[in-house]
This record gives structure tokens, sequence and C-alpha cells, in this order.
């Protein structure tokens, strides 16, 4: 089956139905192994002592905060260019999940940053441009609220997503472009990760959780998000058949 | 396991964490329910898409 063939609504239906189960069973497993690794294997950071443990599940959503913002930018140019409706259910469909993880990074970055800054919240550019990364995630969902044509919405929100894909960079450097309470970045960065391997290894196992979570959670959206569009069509095919019937 | 005088910080991520996936968890499988639900029963009462045959 070649790639573009699961860009039929149907097909995706019968692959997600069978993709799933095992979806959650690695999502499962993964955070098993993470959380364990994260609990009972990883040290304590020689500094911040057992605070860091925070860092497990602040990186994560921090990275899919901006990783599912991406993933909305490659529907948006396919609602865009190739006006396929499934583009459009994707984007739709990650919009929440990537506006809980965005609220997770906020969240817990702001119980990480009491005992270690002092302060729940600093008004700096890498956090503030987060804030400004969950408003935009919260207007995207208000937006497709707000249009009832799904596909009007889809165009809609496609060229608000792009717009404001200029915020991930900023995010991502603005704690080289500015000064900030919080730290560059450690894990991704010219000349290796300056994290050491027995926490580095545990925080990459669950990234790759979190990322599987991602997955299966918007693999399960597309799927509501195609039955949703097939209930609005049948329930206008029903109404013009009433209609037509009332004046035959 | 000795999450040191912080670890009502730690805690508190963790739970917040579990609450909020668990709400996309919960939310994900309630709306699934909801649109098969809605969906079988538009089918049953004769509902059908160009093209499709009755069963």
């Amino acid at each position: 089956m070649a790639l573009i063939d699961l860009a039929n609504p149907t097909r995706f239906l019968t692959l997600a139905t069978r993709v799933l189960p095992w979806l959650v069973g690695l999502t499962l497993a993964l955070f098993a192994v993470g959380l364990y690794l994260t609990f009972f294997v990883a040290p304590d950071d020689y500094q911040q002592g057992a605070v860091v443990k925070i860092m497990f599940i602040h990186v994560p959503n921090a990275w899919l905060s901006m990783f599912v913002w991406g993933v909305m930018c490659v529907a948006a140019l396919g609602t865009l260019v190739w006006r396929h409706p499934l583009a459009d259910v994707a984007a739709k469909a990650a919009a929440p999940i990537g506006a809980a993880f965005t609220f997770l990074a906020l969240a817990t970055g702001s119980l990480w940053g009491r005992p270690m800054w002092g302060t729940y919240w600093v008004w700096d550019a890498r956090l503030t441009s987060v804030l400004v990364l969950f408003l935009m995630y919260l207007g995207i969902i208000a937006l497709w609220r707000t249009v009832e044509d799904p596909s009007r919405a889809a165009r809609a929100a496609a060229i608000l997503t792009l717009v404001g894909a200029i915020n991930i960079p900023i995010i991502k450097f603005s704690v080289d472009w500015w000064n900030t309470l919080h730290q560059p970045a450690s894990v991704f960065r010219a000349g290796g990760s300056a994290i050491d391997k027995s926490i580095l290894v545990p925080l990459l196992v669950m990234a790759v959780a979190f990322t599987l979570l991602f997955l299966t959670l918007h693999v399960a959206a597309m799927r509501n998000e195609i039955l949703r569009r097939r209930i609005r069509t049948l329930r206008l095919l029903q109404a013009r058949m009433t209609n037509a019937g009332a004046r035959a | 396991m000795n999450l040191g005088q912080h670890a009502s910080f730690i805690v508190a991520a963790y739970v917040i964490a579990i609450a909020v996936v668990g709400a996309l968890v919960i939310w994900v499988i309630a709306d699934s329910r909801t649109q098969k639900r809605m969906l079988a029963d538009l089918e049953s009462r004769g509902a059908r898409r160009a093209g499709e045959r009755e069963p």
C-alpha cells in the first residue's frame, strides 16, 4: 500500500483500528520503563537534588508543544496546497492535544522554577513565548469551533497556523538571543549533550513515550473527527431529502 | 526513594501531568463512543452517504 493510499479517510479508519491497540501497548510499555528509570535508576542532580525528576516530564512536554505545532504546519500545507480533507482532520485533531502538552510544559516548568529560581513565573523570553504558543493553540481551537463549515474553518486555521509558526524558532532560540532565567539548550546543541548518560537515557525514553502518547491520541482523535464529519454529511443529506419530500 | 525537601513540587508536577493526560484519554474515548453511537443511530434510521448501499 502506497503512502498516498492512507490519505483516503476510509482506509485511514481501517488502518487506525488495526494500529491503535499496538500503539497503546507500546506507549504504556515505554512509560513503565521511563518511569522506572526516572524514579529508581536516574541519580539526583548534584545541584538540584531530586527536583531534577520534574525535568523528565517538563522537557518532553516542552518538545512536544513545538513538535505538535510542526505537525499542524505540515497539515496546514496539505490543506492549502492539496485541499485534502484528511489534512484538515489531522490539524483539527492535533490542536487540543498540543494545547494540553503546552499547558503541561508551563505548569511543570513553573513547579520546577519555584524551588530552583525562587519564583513560579518570570516574564522572560522563553516563558513568555511558550505562553504565547499556548494562547495560539487556544485561538486555533476557538477558530475551529467558531466556523461551522469544516473546509472554511480548515483554510482559516491553516493560515493562522503557518503565521504562528514564526513563534517556534523564537521559542527555540530565545535562550540564546536574550538574557533569560531559563537555562540554554543542554540536550540537542553543538558539541553534544551537556547531560550525563545516567540522566539523558531516562529523559530520552520519557520523550519517546510522550511522543508515542501523542501519536496514539492523534490517531484516535483523527478517527473521531472523520466519524464526526460523516455524521454531519448524513444529517445534511437527510435534511435535503426531508426538504425535497416536503416540496413534492 | 527520597524526594528531598522539595518533594511537594515533584509530586504536584507528576499529579498534574497524570490528571491532564488522563483527561485527554477520557476525552478521546468518550468522543469516540459518542460519534460511533450517533453514526449507528443515523444509519439505523436509513441514512446513507452517496454511493453506499443498504446492508
